[in-house]
C-alpha cells in the first residue's frame, strides 16, 4: 500500500468498482496463511498442444481464490485439475505437481475417486440429478457409504447452502421443479453433504440472473469460513467482491505455430491485484483496456 | 474433512487418498461388461465358423470350378449335380424385381417426407412406415401367394401358382421402408442453406428436390440400395411360400425358381443325415449367400459413415 | 410450393411445363406412398376375412391335426410366449452390457474397441437364415442339443442382439454428460455413476427398444426352419423339448394343400399380427409415458 502513496499516477480505476469496498476487504481479517494446496510447475495438454503452461501458485486454507483471465486462458482447465477432473478427457495430459496435503494429488498411489471425496466441485451450468431433491443430496453420502442419519446430513447440507427453508417442505419434489438459482444452491448442498474441505466453482453464477448471483456470493462468504474455495469468474466485479486472493490468467499467442496457450500472469490479494497491479498485462485487464 | 463421523470438526486424521480395494470390484464390472460384448463377437466366429468348416469338406468333394460354373442343381438326385448358378440367378431375378419396385418407390417416398410433407403428416407417415416395416415376412409370403398370384391371373397375366414376379413385386414393397428411412436420413442431412439457396433463385420444388437434395444425399441413398439388395437376397419366407420351385435358370418372371436361401430352409426343414454330402450343401450355400451379404453389407456402411462425416 | 408460385406470378408465367411437371411428380410421389399402405391395407382384410372364421376356443388351445377342423395353435402360440420369455431374460441383460461397455468403459481410439462397433452393425444385416445354420451347425447337431425350444431362444437371442444393443446405445448416449460430470465430481466410482445415475435414467428408452426388437423376433421364421420340429408338435414346448412357434405354424399350415389350412394359416396371422400390434402399442405408449426430454 506505501508504493501506492508514493506513485506519480492516481491508482487506476476500475469501472464500476467501489474503492470503498476493495478498503474493507483489505481490512477484513483474513486467516493467517497456511498452505493447502501447492502447485508447481503445471502444464496441461490437449492432445501433445499445451492449453496451460508454468502454473506456480500457493492456495490458502479457508481463502476464497479467484481466477480470472480473458476467455480461452485455461482458467477453467485448471481449476479442473485440483479434483482430477480432467481424467475423464483422454486426450488431456497434466505434467506438474500439485501438493494436496503434502501429498501429490497426480502422484502414482492416488486415486482420482478419493480425491474427489474431498475436493467438490459445482458448475457453470447447475446440473441436478433426474431425481428428487432429497436423493439429489442424498446421492453423496450413500454413493460413499453413510447410511446412517442421512435425513439429518441432508439438513445440514440444505441448511448450509442457504436453502433449507424453501425446499424443506418437498424434499420429494423433482430437482428439475426448482429455479436455476436454487438448482445451482442445491448442486453446492449436494457437494456439501460429502464434507469435503474444499469448493471448487467454475463461473457458479454466470448462468443465473443478478438476484441469484448475490445469494451465491453471500453464500460464498459464509462457507470459507468452514471450507476453502476457489472460483473460476469472468466476471471482475465478482472477484472483487467475494475473493481473498486473485490470480490472472493470460494468453500466450505464438504465431509461428499457431498456438494460444494459458499462462499465469499475476497472483496477489485481490486488492493488490485491481488496484495495484505490478504487470502491465493485469492493469490492462482489470482497467478494460483489452479482454 | 471427509469422515464418516457426522459431528464436524472432528481431529483431522493423516489424508490417505489411495484406491482401498475399490479397484478390484470395478475391474470385475468391467470385465463382466467386456464380455457381454464378447458375445458379438462369439456370434461373429461361430457364424464364420460353422460356415467354413463344412463348406471346406465339401469343396474337398466336389471342385469349386464345377460348384461356379456348372448350371445344375440337383444335389439329392442319382447321379448328383452341384452347379450353383440356378440358385444364383434364381436369387438375382428374384431380387431384381424387388428392387425395381423398392428402390425407386423407396426413394419417391424419401423424397415426399422430406421434402414435400407436412410435419403433421410425416408424424403420421413415419410410424406407418415402421408399422409395414415390422411385418413378418411370413405374412407378406401368404399375401404373395393367397391374394396376389390370383390377382395377377385374374388380370391377365399367366403365372403359374408358384412365381417370382409376385415374390419378387411384394418383396420390393416390403422392402420400401429400407430405401426411405436411409435415404430419408440423408435428405434431411442436407443444409437447409443449399435449399434456400436453390429456392432463392427461383427454382421449383421439383428441380430442388431433384437437382440439389438427391445428388448432396446421394452417397445415403445409394447405401440404402445396397442395404434393400442385400436383404432381399437374404430373403427366404416370401419366396419359400411364393415362389417355392426347382431350381431353374429361367429369367421369365412367369416361372418359379429356388434361391439360396430357400434351397437352404427347404433342405434343413428336412432331417438331413449330419455329415452327408447334402448336410454339406447347406453350407456350402450358406457360405456363397454370407460372402455375397457380407461384402454388400461393408459397402453399405462405408457408404452410411461417408454422409455422415460430409454433414455431422 | 408457395415459393416458385409467388415468383411465378411476379414475374409472369413460367415456362408452360413446368407447373405441369411439378404436379406430374407430386402425384407420383403420393402414388409410392400409398404402395405400401394400399398392400397393407388389403392384407389385413384379407387376412381378417379369411381367417376370423377360424379363431374359436379351439384354436388357442388345441394343437395342429391333420383335420382342419380339429387344428388349433396352442401349443405354437405358447411356445412363441416362451421364446418372447427366453429372450427377455438372454438378449436385453447381454444388449445393454454390450452398449454399457461400448458407451461407458470402451475407450475409443483402440482399434479393437473400433472393430466391435463394425462387427455389431454386421452383425444386424446378416440374413436371418444365417443364423439358422449357425444353429444347426452348433447347437442341433453340435453339441447334441437337438431341435430344441432353449436352442431356439438362443439363436433368436443372437439374431436380435443387434436391435437390442444399438437401441440401448441411443438412450444411455441421451443422457446428458452434465449428469455424470456431477456424479464423479461428488467422488462416485465409474460403475456407481453407471449404476446410479446413467442406466436409470436410460431405462426408459431401453425398455422401448428392447419391446420394440423382440416384437421383430417374433415374427422371425427362417432361423426356426432349421432349429425347430421337423414334424408337427403336438405337445406343448418345455425347455429342453421340441418346439414349434407361431411363425412357423402358419408356414407350415400354408404348406399343406387344402384350402382349409390356408384359412387356418389366416387365423394365425391375425393373432401373430395382434400380438405385434400389442406389443408396439406397449413400446409406444411407454415411450410417450416415460422418456425423458434432455
Amino acid at each position: 500500500m506505501s508504493e501506492m502513496e508514493s506513485a506519480p499516477a492516481a491508482p487506476a480505476k476500475i469501472p464500476g468498482m467501489d474503492e470503498k469496498l476493495l478498503e474493507a476487504r483489505g481490512q477484513d481479517a483474513a486467516p493467517p496463511r497456511e498452505v493447502l494446496f501447492d502447485v508447481d510447475d503445471l502444464t496441461v495438454d490437449y492432445s501433445g498442444v499445451p492449453a496451460l503452461k508454468d502454473v506456480s501458485l500457493e492456495i490458502y486454507k479457508n481463502y476464497v481464490t479467484a481466477f480470472i483471465g480473458p476467455s480461452g486462458c485455461g482458467k477453467s482447465t485448471f481449476i479442473r485439475c485440483f479434483n482430477r477432473m480432467n481424467d475423464l478427457i483422454p486426450t488431456a495430459s497434466v505434467n506438474g505437481t500439485i501438493l494436496y496435503h503434502g501429498i501429490d494429488l497426480y502422484g502414482p498411489e492416488v486415486d482420482s475417486v478419493e480425491v474427489r471425496k474431498r475436493i467438490g466441485m459445482v458448475f457453470q451450468k447447475p446440473n441436478p440429478f433426474p431425481k428428487s431433491i432429497y436423493d439429489n443430496v442424498a446421492f453423496g453420502p450413500r454413493v460413499l457409504g453413510w447410511k446412517k442419519e442421512l435425513d439429518e446430513r441432508v439438513e445440514r447440507a440444505l441448511r448450509h447452502a442457504a436453502l433449507w427453508d424453501e425446499v424443506k417442505n418437498r424434499l420429494k419434489a423433482s430437482a428439475y421443479s426448482l429455479s436455476g438459482g436454487q438448482q445451482q444452491r442445491l448442486c453446492i448442498a449436494r457437494c456439501l453433504a460429502v464434507e469435503p474441505d474444499v469448493l471448487l466453482m467454475d463461473e457458479p453464477a454466470s448462468a443465473l440472473d443478478p438476484i441469484s448471483t448475490t445469494a451465491i456470493e453471500d453464500l460464498m462468504h459464509d462457507l470459507k469460513r468452514e471450507y476453502t474455495i476457489v472460483i473460476v469468474t469472468h466476471n471482475m466485479q465478482q472477484a472483487a467482491r467475494v475473493a481473498d486472493m486473485t490470480a490472472f490468467f493470460s494468453v500466450e499467442v505464438d504465431e509461428e505455430q499457431d498456438r494460444r496457450t494459458g499462462i499465469l500472469v499475476e497472483y496477489d490479494d485481490t486488492p493488490t491485484i485491481f488496484t495495484n497491479p505490478s504487470d502491465k498485462r493485469t492493469e490492462d485487464y482489470v482497467t478494460g483496456r483489452f479482454g | 474433512m471427509a469422515t464418516q463421523d457426522i459431528s464436524v470438526g472432528a481431529q483431522p486424521e493423516p489424508i490417505r487418498l489411495r484406491a482401498e480395494g475399490r479397484r478390484w470390484s470395478e475391474a470385475v464390472v468391467k470385465t463382466v461388461l467386456a464380455l457381454c460384448a464378447l458375445v458379438s463377437v462369439a456370434t461373429t466366429v461361430g457364424i464364420i465358423l460353422a460356415l467354413v468348416e463344412p463348406s471346406i469338406e465339401f469343396f474337398q468333394e466336389v471342385s469349386i470350378v464345377d460348384f461356379f460354373s456348372g448350371d445344375r442343381w440337383a444335389p439329392l438326385f442319382e447321379p448328383a449335380s452341384f452347379g450353383v448358378q440356378p440358385l444364383l440367378v434364381g436369387t438375382l431375378v428374384v431380387t431384381f424385381w424387388a428392387c425395381l419396385v423398392a428402390l425407386p418407390l423407396g426413394l419417391c417416398v424419401a423424397i415426399y417426407l422430406s421434402e414435400y410433407a407436412r410435419p403433421r403428416v410425416r408424424r403420421i407417415l413415419k410410424p406407418a412406415l415402421e408399422v409395414l416395416a415390422g411385418i413378418p415376412t411370413v405374412v407378406f409370403g401368404f399375401f404373395a401367394l393367397t391374394f396376389f398370384t390370383p390377382l395377377l391371373q385374374d388380370i391377365g397375366v399367366d403365372v403359374g401358382t408358384f412365381n417370382v414376379l409376385s415374390a419378387g413385386l411384394v418383396m420390393g414393397v416390403m422392402l420400401i421402408p429400407t430405401v426411405a428411412s436411409i435415404s430419408e436420413d440423408a435428405m434431411s442431412a442436407v443444409p437447409q442453406e443449399l435449399r434456400d439457396g436453390a429456392y432463392g433463385l427461383g427454382a421449383s420444388r421439383l428441380q430442388v428436390s431433384t437437382r440439389i437434395v438427391v445428388p448432396a444425399a446421394v452417397s445415403g441413398i445409394i447405401a440404402s440400395y445396397v442395404l434393400a439388395f442385400s436383404r432381399a437376397v437374404g430373403e427366404t419366407m416370401i419366396v419359400l411360400i411364393a415362389c417355392a420351385g426347382i431350381a431353374q435358370i429361367t429369367l421369365d418372371p412367369r416361372d418359379s425358381v429356388q434361391t439360396m436361401t430357400v434351397f437352404i430352409g427347404a433342405t434343413g426343414l428336412g432331417d438331413v443325415p449330419t455329415g452327408s454330402i447334402e448336410y454339406k450343401t447347406i453350407f456350402a450355400v450358406g457360405l456363397t449367400l454370407f460372402v455375397i451379404t457380407f461384402a454388400m453389407n461393408m459397402v453399405s456402411i462405408r457408404l452410411v459413415r461417408k454422409f455422415r462425416e460430409i454433414y455431422e | 410450393m408457395s415459393v416458385a408460385r409467388a415468383h411465378e406470378g411476379a414475374l409472369g408465367h413460367g415456362p408452360r411445363g413446368a407447373k405441369v411437371r411439378g404436379t406430374l411428380f407430386y402425384i407420383l410421389l403420393l402414388v409410392s406412398v400409398s404402395v405400401g399402405f394400399i398392400l397393407l391395407f388389403t392384407l389385413v382384410i384379407d387376412v381378417v376375412q379369411k381367417g376370423v372364421g377360424y379363431l374359436d376356443p379351439i384354436f388357442f388351445t388345441e394343437p395342429t391335426s391333420t383335420d382342419p377342423d380339429k387344428a388349433g395353435a396352442g401349443p405354437a402360440i405358447r411356445g412363441t410366449i416362451y421364446l418372447m420369455v427366453l429372450l427377455l431374460v438372454m438378449a436385453v441383460p447381454i444388449g445393454v452390457g454390450t452398449a454399457l461397455y461400448l458407451e461407458e468403459y470402451a475407450n475409443r481410439g483402440r482399434w479393437y474397441n473400433r472393430l466391435l462397433e463394425v462387427n455389431i452393425q454386421n452383425l444386424a444385416a446378416v440374413p436371418s437364415i444365417v443364423y439358422g445354420i449357425l444353429g444347426l451347425a452348433f447347437l442341433v447337431r453340435g453339441i447334441g442339443l437337438g431341435r430344441v425350444l432353449l436352442a431356439g431362444a438362443l439363436i433368436l437371442t443372437l439374431l436380435v442382439l443387434p436391435t437390442v444393443i444399438v437401441a440401448s446405445r441411443e438412450a444411455i448416449r441421451a443422457v446428458p454428460d452434465s449428469i455424470r460430470q456431477g456424479a464423479y465430481a461428488l467422488g462416485a466410482t465409474q460403475w456407481q455413476v453407471v449404476r446410479r445415475q446413467v442406466l436409470p435414467a436410460a431405462i426408459p428408452g431401453i425398455a422401448t427398444g428392447s419391446i420394440l426388437a423382440l416384437a421383430r423376433a417374433i415374427g422371425e421364421t427362417a432361423p426356426l426352419l432349421l432349429v425347430g420340429a421337423l414334424t408337427y408338435v403336438a405337445v406343448n414346448p418345455t425347455l429342453l423339448g421340441s418346439f414349434t412357434a407361431l411363425p412357423v405354424q402358419i408356414y407350415q399350415w400354408i404348406a399343406r394343400p387344402q384350402d382349409e389350412f390356408r384359412l387356418l394359416a389366416a387365423a394365425g396371422i391375425i393373432v401373430l399380427l395382434a400380438i405385434l400390434l400389442t406389443m408396439n402399442a406397449f413400446a409406444i405408449w411407454l415411450r410417450n409415458r416415460y422418456q425423458r426430454r434432455w
